[in-house]
């Protein structure tokens, strides 16, 4: 075994231990130690990345002494490798560029327990990411779903602690519904460990003994997880979560927490279940047609929205609305697209909450859309990202959201059935849509503000010298941003490699 | 429409009447406290489910007693295993919520969540 | 006079005072027991009528039925999906059970190779008389390591918004002493004589369960809870004086810290010796002994001092805001 191969294992416990390190170290050392951890990780998860896609292939690792189908295992191929990487830099970017904010709006005695969460979410994303094993995965979604509704309220005001009730709320129901899949999927086949419990699906659909239920089973933990990320009726708690919590916050939450629920139900669709029998079963159309609701809707709450953060929370919801559209045309076209809009929408998402800080902070911190006129002078970096960002949104060419655009469009053209044209519709109007509100904040940040209001507003102008670290993040952002949009090519790659190894 | 095993499995019908109620009282409930209850009630219908699962006909508790390693002498220890997993998961979430709850009826005094908003807007943070 | 003590002496004796009491002469507790009358209610004229203001006004937006007729709408449109989603719900449930394999057969596909496994070599393998132990401390030792930080990640949330940062002394002497009296458990005699009983008989219960955890029914969470609720009737029966001489947020702070390090090194240790096929070197000892089945017993304390911790934090945390 090479020593490679020991990375997600290490990693997972890497981060849980740096959690529970923090929780007697001071705020500073455990800032540090936070960062450093998601580096190194960051690192080793692309030294794992480079080595699989040398070797090719996946492989698997016993968690304890006892092999597959009694002790818990991970498993780790060139897709899981890719998310964690990816994960790994966008908290890091996230935490980076919220870092101002942070010490603002947290009391100054509870930072350390900020540290642990983010730590915390850390190791439960790279857990759902790397897992084998359906309990497991439970257990590290409620993790997961507590240090979210940490990250939301550390920041205490009335609406985000009301947001972190919603939240709970909701993510409870979709937990409960979770649990009861997962036992009644032990239940039929007897198994706890993906792979095992593949076999037992195959041998009942083949015997066609319990067809009936274990199509409920699949489609509650479907629905569980769909709760859980949000899409489009179950997204009361989102606006007020990620529109009024501490920025880097918003930011993990929206491109981070979310995703982890969507990767685990790629996993279950195609580890668990198996493709083909997702396919033949209706439940992608039934996500499909919550995706498109999803994409309108979600894309109108945002043009009614004056409040630009709300507006970029709202746009969220029709983004999950894209993925699970992806989901729901039930091709492997389908499914790239999804997942590579996983990581378009992460890397922009968190560019956009970061440089919204940015133009709010300089508008005597109204989030209000008019106030903000002429921001983008004030505060020319976050300005610049603001932009990039919108247009990726939109899906202009160069920039990471026209290459997912692209992909979907050409998975529902080559879809063989009726869901071709709603697709294709679906996906022009809200790109009209996106283009309306994205296009519109990004004309009035740029249309320049009278001398003398900004004087009498008390608005000042941030230079790039008084803000450094934003400053790197904010490039950091962008050339992320870029290099999706134009080297998509070997990402896809990985994707697509990543697939063919789940089966 | 219902499957051959009705009868036999009337224990797990309970539990997700249970499941039901819980899911209820969640969606339905204004008030925080009890939303918490339906809640747990939706937690221990999956316990109940579980232990009814691990259950088989005239066997032990699996604890090895007296040498006997058979099979056919214990049930399967395995939804014991997840029971407990799960209590100690509901327990965190519970003190959770309960503590959000908290929070918000010293700031708010009251326990409506859809009043909270109101009162939110009215503040306008 | 015959008797060999003086009048005062023999008023105090025990018995006496019981025959008094008992005639209700006399309280028996009367200077023994400290109850403080709770100052009479003094509401802020203003305060309470902009509150009152304030009230009527949410309410009427809030549930304004008569007038909001896109909010009656709704709200009857809200609880009647919310009914017919969880009358489908139970119904499609139900349908789903009634096709599961039937309840208590041993031939039921969860019985198999997998538990089977469990039960014949649980004791060799893991050197625990309990299985469901053995398993969740061994075989699926991951899930449970999870299982743990779910429990202190879920302290860490509830010390983000309970606890009181703010400096004491703020307030006056008075406001100070007032406060801590209300946090103060009242000094009541049966609570305590009850607790001075109690107390070590379940301390001592609540290690035995721990101890004993892959042998009996039992374990580091079950036992844990009972230390913890031990805890938690000391600290209600002798107020938080008392209990900080033993238990501060150090304490806790300390004992968590260490116990999660511990299991979190001890389980990579054996994580990594396992999935290299490495010997890890720890003897099991013989089945049926305390000190016996390697990391188990350990790995139960551990859990046992987090999960006591954890209950003791979250009582105090809802109580005070601190330790």
């Amino acid at each position: 075994m090479a020593f490679v191969q020991n990375v997600p294992f290490f990693s997972i416990m890497l981060s849980m231990f740096s959690g529970i390190v923090s929780s007697v170290l001071p705020g500073k050392a455990a800032k540090r130690l936070n960062t450093a951890v998601i580096m190194l990780i960051g690192a080793a998860s692309a030294w794992l990345l480079v080595w699989l896609m040398d070797t090719g292939g996946s492989y698997t690792f016993m968690m304890g002494h006892f092999p597959a189908p009694w002790g818990n295992e991970i498993r780790a191929g060139a897709l899981e490798a890719c998310m964690a990487l990816f994960f790994c830099v966008i908290m890091l970017l996230s935490m980076m560029g919220g870092r101002k904010k942070l010490f603002d709006e947290v009391e100054v005695t509870k930072h350390n327990i900020y540290y642990i969460l983010t730590d915390l979410l850390l190791s439960s994303l790279l857990a759902l990411v790397y897992t084998n094993d359906l309990f497991t995965a439970y257990v590290f979604v409620e993790i997961n779903t507590i240090a979210a509704c940490g990250l939301i309220m550390i920041r205490q005001n009335g609406r985000t602690i009301e947001a972190a009730v919603r939240y709970m709320i909701m993510s409870l129901l979709g937990s409960g519904l979770l649990l009861m899949g997962i036992c009644m999927l032990y239940d039929l086949t007897g198994h706890l460990l993906m792979s095992n419990i593949k076999e037992s699906v195959v041998a009942i659909m083949a015997a066609g003994t319990y067809q009936i239920p274990l199509t409920i089973t699949i489609g509650l933990v479907t629905v569980g997880l769909a709760i859980k990320s949000a899409l489009f009726p179950f997204h009361s708690w989102l606006p007020d979560a990620y529109g009024y919590s501490t920025v880097s916050s918003a930011a993990m939450l929206s491109s981070l927490v979310s995703k982890g629920y969507i990767f685990l139900l790629i996993k279950i669709f195609y580890r668990v279940v198996g493709f083909e029998i997702i396919c033949e079963s209706k439940i992608p159309n039934v996500l499909f047609l919550f995706g498109l609701c999803g994409m309108i809707f979600g894309s109108i709450s945002a043009i009614w929205e004056k409040d630009i953060r709300r507006m970029i929370a709202f746009s969220s919801v029709a983004q999950i609305g894209y993925i699970y559209m992806g989901f729901g045309l039930g091709t492997t076209e389908g499914m790239v697209a999804s997942i590579f809009h996983i990581l378009a929408h992460a890397a922009t998402k968190s560019l956009l909450f970061i440089s919204a800080i940015g133009l709010t902070d300089v508008s005597g911190g109204s989030r209000n859309f008019f106030d903000l006129t002429g921001s983008a002078y004030r505060n020319k970096v976050a300005g610049v990202g603001f932009s990039v960002g919108a247009m990726s949104m939109v899906g202009i060419p160069l920039f990471s959201g026209f290459v997912s655009k692209l992909l979907f469009a050409e998975a529902a053209v080559m879809h063989p059935t009726h869901k071709m044209m709603p697709t294709l519709i679906v996906l022009a109007v809200s790109t009209i849509l996106n283009a309306i509100y994205f296009l519109k904040t990004v004309v009035r940040i740029y249309v320049p503000e009278k001398r003398e209001l900004e004087a009498e507003k008390g608005y000042f102008k941030m230079t790039v010298g008084q803000q450094k670290q934003y400053t790197v993040t904010m490039i950091l952002f962008i050339v992320m941003n870029l290099v999706l949009g134009m080297m998509s090519e070997p990402i896809l790659d990985i994707i697509e490699t990543g697939l063919t190894h789940f089966v | 429409m219902f499957g051959s095993n009705l009868i036999p499995n009337m224990g797990e019908v309970v539990a997700m009447i249970l499941f039901g109620i819980g899911f209820a009282n969640l969606l339905l409930q204004k008030n925080l406290i009890k939303k918490i209850i339906g809640l747990n009630i939706m937690d221990t219908a999956v316990y109940l489910f579980l232990a009814i699962k691990g259950y088989i006909e005239g066997r032990a508790a699996p604890i090895v007693a007296d040498g006997v390693q058979e099979v056919e002498a214990y049930i399967n220890p395995i939804p014991s295993g997840l029971v407990l997993t799960g209590i100690v998961v509901s327990v965190s979430v519970t003190a959770l919520m309960l503590s959000l709850t908290v929070r918000l009826y010293k700031r708010y005094h009251t326990l409506d969540l859809d009043e909270i908003s109101s009162r939110l807007k009215k503040e306008g943070i | 006079m015959s008797r060999k003590i003086s009048e005062e002496e023999y008023k105090r004796q025990r018995i006496v005072r019981m025959k008094h009491w008992l005639s209700g002469e006399k309280d028996l507790y009367l200077d023994n027991m400290e109850v403080i009358p709770y100052g009479e209610y003094k509401p802020d004229k203003k305060q309470m009528e902009l509150y009152e203001h304030d009230r009527d006004e949410v309410m009427t937006r809030t549930y304004d039925t008569e007038h909001n007729r896109v909010y009656r709408f709704f709200q009857r449109f809200y609880k009647m999906a919310a009914v017919l989603c969880c009358v489908a719900l139970i119904l499609i449930l139900a349908v789903e059970v009634s096709y599961l394999p039937p309840v208590g057969s041993a031939s039921n596909p969860a019985s198999n190779e997998v538990a089977a496994k469990y039960i014949e070599d649980g004791l060799q393998d893991t050197g625990a008389v309990n299985i469901v132990t053995g398993m969740i401390l061994d075989y699926r030792a991951f899930d449970t390591f999870g299982e743990s930080n779910v429990l202190f990640i879920a302290t860490c949330t509830v010390l983000i918004l309970m606890r009181n940062d703010k400096k004491k002394g703020k307030g006056s002497a008075e406001d100070e002493e007032r406060r801590d009296s209300f946090y103060e458990p009242k000094k009541d005699a049966i609570l305590q004589m009850g607790a001075r009983i109690l107390v070590p008989i379940i301390m001592l219960f609540g290690i035995y369960i721990i101890l004993n955890g892959h042998l009996s029914p039992g374990g580091g969470f079950s036992g844990g809870a009972v230390i913890g609720a031990g805890l938690i009737l000391y600290l209600n029966a002798f107020g938080f004086e008392k209990t900080e001489r033993f238990f501060t947020e150090k304490t806790y702070k300390t004992v968590s810290f260490g116990a999660l390090l511990f299991y979190c090194l001890a389980k990579s240790y054996s994580f990594y010796t396992g999935a290299h096929h490495l010997e890890s070197g720890i003897s099991l000892g013989t089945p049926g002994a305390v000190i016996s089945s390697g990391l188990i017993l350990p790995l139960n304390i551990c859990v046992g001092l987090v999960v006591a911790c954890t209950m003791y934090a979250f009582f105090a945390l809802f109580r005070k805001g601190g330790f």
